[in-house]
């Protein structure tokens, strides 16, 4: 398969519910065999932006190409090559986990032999194994998610929608969830998500798109991104005047608060750097009094590209 | 494959998951047997003496009104099912597996057509019970072969419009409750002001002409007279054109309600 081709190319996308502009002019391009998270608060409009590409939902206006067919002329091929997992699972109560992949394989129209053969493979790798002849109900958050997004990969889509996938999980889930797709995204893959978190954005993304109010307020790579946002800090406290003094010698780059007897030093806020700053401080046995740790969240995101903290946007 | 047997594929496919759906909640089933019963203990062994009494001037012949229950009983066993679809396409929307099922590229109109065609087997199956309780209970049908597999003719073309009715009632409806309220339009109120349990001519006039002349009648004064020998007068034809036009409006109905713009 051919990189730097474009999986999604959306052009305008607009969408109204009544009177209520929910997508006011979006336009998308996802590079095939990469992730784009899409970034935005409750109510931003994500899952109207996934249920359009995914042609569950018509737009008012706009262009879409998905996998190199027209969303409008040929919704069947866009629909064969993709997969969806919403923001709300979707799977089948009454059926056992391994019956909802075999109904899958079926819909998806494999021979009896190679739907089984997807299914099997498809609990072991989601580490169902031990459920697969359970309801459902049974399952745990993480699991049911699983199961969910299983179900989505049974036709062995090329591009795979995937609304907030991680919302609403324990962090262990979470991480089991981040190692799946970067999984599905070694085997070649596409991957729109949408997620209201910067770290997971950070974490999985190529690309980055910062949906508010129905527009892109920003796009780019996490590098990118971060550069437009108020970086990440360490908060240091001392005791008494002096030792900030020294400190501040020490450390160099960092903005002091004489008042507080505390310096701000930028960081990335990872382990690592927090130890480096710690260690410079031993060196030069400069005792700390407090230390705090701030990474830049979606508020910060949206303080620095709106100039209002999001919660005031959610508006309901 | 061409498209219309990717049709007939995935329409299979979704029939056997209906019916997997029904063995794994037999209660549905039995829900469904369970009222008919009660409602011919209750018509049969409570009231109908007195109902008798107002029939035929007084004649005690517990197999004559058995008779003429059971094929009204059998009717609102058939009605009965359009609670099973409506409640099985419902919980499908609630538990977003329409959702999923619109962005798949599978056949549009499977899902329903799945759904339609398990109401007729559980129908088939709802009413076998029912006879079979019917005959152990006095009911003396006189019936050929060939009125029987008239009657279950009548009876699939039958179960077909009441599921075709229920599948747009279940898709409109925001809660199972709600589907459960709109089906019983069809499951409950229709068979009741039809000629069921007693004969048409025992009610007030403006009651007698809607019951004459409503759709079940037609189809129930059939199937009666198919087992019972009753004299049938041209209440087949109606039965048979009710039948295929309620499944034709109700299809399309169906049709356009699936899909149509989603909304919350
Ligand atoms: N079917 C609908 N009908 C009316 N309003 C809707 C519908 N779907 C979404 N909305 C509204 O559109 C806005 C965006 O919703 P949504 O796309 O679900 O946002 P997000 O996924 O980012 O939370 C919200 O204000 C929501 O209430
Ligand atoms: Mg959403």
């Amino acid at each position: 398969m051919k990189t730097n081709q474009t999986a999604i190319a959306a052009r305008g996308l607009r969408k109204s519910f009544g009177s209520h502009l929910v997508l006011n002019g979006i336009d998308l391009d996802v590079t095939e065999g990469t992730v784009y998270a899409l970034l935005g608060p409750n109510g931003s409009g994500k899952t109207t932006t996934v249920q359009i590409l995914s042609t569950f939902l018509s737009s008012d206006s706009g262009e879409v190409r998905i996998a190199g067919h027209d969303l409008l002329k040929e919704p069947e091929a866009v629909r064969s090559a993709i997969g969806v997992t919403g923001q709300f699972s979707a799977v089948d109560n009454l059926l056992t986990g391994e019956e909802n992949l075999l109904l899958m394989a079926d819909l998806n129209h494999l021979s009896r032999q190679e739907g089984r053969r997807r299914a099997a493979e498809l609990l072991e790798r989601f580490d169902l194994g031990d459920v697969a002849g359970k309801l459902p109900i049974t399952y745990s958050g993480g699991m049911r998610r699983r199961l969910d997004l299983a179900m989505s990969l049974v036709g062995s889509p090329r591009i795979i929608f995937l609304d907030e996938p991680t919302t609403g999980l324990d962090p262990r889930s979470r991480k089991t969830m981040w190692e799946i797709i970067r999984d599905l995204l070694a085997g070649g893959v596409t991957i729109f998500l949408t997620t209201q978190y910067l770290d997971e954005a950070d974490e999985l993304a190529d690309k980055i798109g910062v949906l508010d109010q129905g527009k892109l307020v920003a796009e780019g790579t996490v590098a990118e991104l971060k550069r437009l946002i108020p970086g990440g800090h360490i908060r240091l406290e001392f005791a008494d005047f002096a030792r900030l003094e020294t400190a501040a010698h020490t450390l160099g780059d960092v903005s002091r608060d004489d008042e507080a007897l505390a310096l701000t030093v930028p960081s990335d806020g990872s382990v690592r750097s927090l130890r480096a700053l710690l260690d410079r401080l031993d060196s030069e046995a400069i005792s700390v009094e407090g230390l705090s740790v701030h990474i830049p969240d979606l508020d910060d995101v949206f303080f620095a590209l709106t100039g209002q903290p999001k919660n005031q946007k959610v508006g309901k | 494959m061409s498209s219309f047997s990717y049709a007939l594929r995935d329409s299979a496919t979704m029939l056997r998951r209906n019916l997997r759906h029904a063995m794994r909640n037999p209660f549905v089933t039995v829900g469904t047997i369970m009222t008919p019963v009660f409602m011919l203990v209750l018509f049969f062994y409570v009231l109908g003496g007195s109902i008798v009494g107002g029939l035929n001037g007084g004649a005690k012949g517990s197999t004559e009104y058995l008779n003429y229950l059971v094929p009204g009983i059998i009717l609102m066993t058939a009605a009965l099912g359009a609670e099973f679809t409506a409640l099985g396409v419902n919980s499908d929307r609630t538990e977003n597996i329409i959702s999923r099922f619109r962005t798949m590229a599978i056949s549009r109109g499977s899902l329903l057509t799945g759904h339609a065609l398990a109401n007729v087997i559980q129908t088939l199956i709802s009413v076998t019970c029912i006879i079979v309780i019917s005959l152990l209970m006095g009911f003396r049908p006189n019936a050929g072969l060939v009125e029987w597999l008239e009657f279950a003719g009548l009876l699939v073309l039958f179960a077909l419009a009441i599921a075709w009715l229920a599948v747009p009632l279940g898709l409109i409806a925001k809660t199972p409750s709600g589907a459960n309220s709109l089906s019983l339009i069809i499951g409950m109120l229709l068979p009741f002001f039809s000629s069921a349990f007693v004969k048409p001519e025992t009610m007030p006039d403006w009651l007698r002409w809607f019951v004459e002349n409503q759709p079940f009648t037609s189809v129930l004064e059939t199937l009666r007279s198919l087992l019972t020998g009753t004299p049938v007068g041209n209440n087949w034809i109606y039965a048979i054109g009710w039948s295929v036009g309620l499944i034709i409006v109700g299809y399309i109905w169906a049709r356009w309600v699936y899909n149509r713009e989603p909304s919350h």
